[in-house]
């Protein structure tokens, strides 16, 4: 196959923004894996131009203990058409790590 | 002979070994430093008295009694052989375990532990050949030492990467490029969509790259890629030198450029500057990655030396980010289970014994952080399933060749390993079995990637399928 150029960079949003966009159906798969892990759904979203910050506006609260795929579905739902244009993210909090065991742009993202 | 002195207290002479420092009855306490040798002794030196050598040679034994002995509680200080176990399939060699007590050693140092354990012992004339196979640090010694500068999860953090591997890269050839060539090659990774990338290990400050003229264009290319790409980027500046000092003077200029990491190798460096370094990034919020060129040497004839878990702990204590830890399936050595083994003392809280992986005691680190193993070497997208499956996320998986020698160069490389990845971790998040179907992952990724489409169809699916050298023995207890 011939050389093919790489474009000018894009704008990347971490783990996933190298596939193509989430569709409903690959997203329900991971709020899956997040409640699976025993780790609590949580969603982000901010202005595209203040995305370097570590601080997103956190959407109410981590939705602790939520089992449901639906309802985490319908609470990113929620936040987007509340704000159209962020950038909105779903974590998944991991108490016993202290951290986030994973962490993707669902909608707009940075592209 | 022993001669008495007339009091019966000191007798001059050489004693057997066994009779002071093979203590079968021992209970070891939970404050005792427990270390299990591998012994081959010379023909004719039974088990008990090679296994007792071993305690005395390496903690207050030497080879005659001495007077001053006794002005001193023995009994306290000196290491004892409380078990000896038989190696199944080896009548030659045998296991020693020995507890030393913890006053022993000087706290915080692995420097004076090591010094203790394989110093002198090592050449002993009673002993054929001797390997250390594991140590177990007591809780109490494990909080003198100051471990990880940063951790896994304030790495996380800084870095705003979570659920998925560290992506990194080590710029090749190895030796020869000049600072902004060099840098070329690390903006083009960083910006196809790695991490890190990272200085070979013998990347020091030679004639044709400096290292402040490396340290300049490489951290230029690491801010444009940042910014370009909104992703946090960083490169292994390698402040390995010639004197603790100039060691020093590279981290420091690593930091006024504004350089999230820099790197030490720290088995030629020593564990003298590598706990310096370590202690430095700490106070200095600079993340360390840590390269073990030279362990070879130590760790791989299964007969002599010191187990690579050892090194392991003895690297978590000092201090260190990212330590390479061999891949299982490139072209370095290292069975799967035996590397699960390690990676799993770089990376948890406690670790239980388990002998299938070559793990003789239980380990408690309780809140040191944990170490990111770094999978190096030989390894290209069609390992990419088998990485993920057996590293996890918590690890930094390294493409050297595997990005550079992409045929379109090395952003079209950088791209295909980061597809290769997020396709691989979000087939596993979705509860497939991704090393069985790895093939039909990564086919499927590359339909949306023509970068891995190339990658894919440069290496086919190559394996290095030799027999590991070390393997683990006496795996069933």
């Amino acid at each position: 196959m011939p050389i093919e150029a790489y474009g000018p960079t894009q704008r990347r949003g971490e783990t996933f923004s190298y596939l193509p966009p989430m569709t409903p159906e690959r997203l329900r798969h991971q709020i899956a894996y997040i409640i699976r892990s025993g780790w609590n759904p949580a969603i982000e979203h901010t202005e595209p131009e203040k995305f370097a910050s570590n601080f997103w506006y956190l959407w109410k609260l981590p939705l602790f203990g939520e089992q449901s795929v639906d309802k985490v579905m319908a609470e990113l739902d929620e936040c987007h058409r509340t704000n159209p244009g962020h950038h909105v993210r779903l974590l998944g909090y991991d108490n016993y790590m202290q951290s986030q065991g994973t962490s993707f742009i669902v909608h707009g993202g940075a592209r | 002979m022993a001669q008495s002195n007339g009091s019966g207290s000191y007798q001059a002479g050489v004693k057997n070994y066994a009779d002071n420092y093979w203590t079968p009855d021992y209970v070891p306490l939970d404050t005792d430093l427990l270390a299990v040798f591998k012994v081959v002794p010379q023909p004719g030196v039974p088990r008990e008295e090679a296994a007792a050598a071993v305690a005395a040679e390496s903690s207050t034994g030497t080879w005659t009694t001495v007077w001053t002995d006794l002005l001193t509680d023995i009994e306290y200080y000196k290491g004892r052989c409380y078990r000896i176990e038989a190696i199944p399939g080896d009548s030659g060699a045998f296991f020693a375990f020995v507890a030393y007590p913890m006053d022993l050693f000087e706290e915080g140092s692995v420097v004076n532990v090591l010094t203790s354990l394989v110093g002198n012992v090592f050449g002993f004339k009673a002993v054929r050949s001797l390997r250390l196979e594991d140590l177990r640090f007591p809780l109490a010694y494990v909080k003198t030492c100051g471990g990880p500068p940063n951790g896994i999860q304030v790495e996380r953090d800084r870095l705003g990467k979570y659920g998925r591997p560290l992506m990194g890269c080590t710029i090749k050839p190895k030796l020869g490029l000049s600072a902004k060539n060099y840098g070329r090659a690390v903006y083009e990774c960083l910006r196809g969509g790695l991490d890190f990338t990272k200085d070979d290990e013998n990347i020091n400050s030679q004639p044709f790259m400096r290292w402040n003229h490396r340290f300049e264009f490489v951290m230029e290319a690491v801010h444009k890629a940042t910014a370009e790409t909104g992703e946090r980027k960083g490169h292994y500046l390698n402040c390995t030198a010639p004197t603790p000092e100039e060691m020093y003077k590279r981290a420091e200029f690593a930091k006024e450029l504004g350089a999230p990491i820099i790197m030490l190798d720290f088995f030629t460096a020593g564990f003298c500057a590598n706990t310096g370094l370590a202690n430095w990034c700490r106070e200095n919020n600079m993340l360390l990655h840590i390269h073990r060129a030279m362990h070879a040497v130590v760790d791989r004839n299964p007969m002599h030396g010191i187990h690579f878990r050892v090194l392991v702990k003895c690297l978590r204590l000092s201090g260190g980010d990212h330590l390479h830890s061999g891949t299982v399936v490139g072209k370095l050595e290292g069975d799967r289970e035996a590397t699960i083994g390690w990676i799993d003392l770089m990376r948890e809280a406690f670790v239980p014994e388990n002998r299938r992986r070559g793990i003789f005691f239980d380990q408690d680190w309780s809140s040191m952080p944990g170490v990111f193993p770094v999978a190096s070497g030989g390894i290209h997208v069609w390992h990419m399933p088998a990485l993920v499956a057996i590293f996890g996320d918590d690890s930094c998986l390294q493409f050297g060749g595997g990005t550079l020698g992409h045929p379109w160069g090395n952003a079209p490389g950088a791209h295909a390993n980061r597809v290769a990845v997020e396709a691989c971790v979000e087939a596993r998040n979705q509860g497939r079995d991704v090393e069985r179907e790895g093939k039909e992952i990564l086919t499927e990724a590359a339909r949306h990637s023509p970068e891995l489409a190339v990658a894919l169809d440069t290496w086919k699916e190559i394996k290095f399928e030799f027999e590991t050298v070390d393997k683990i023995e006496g795996a069933v207890a």
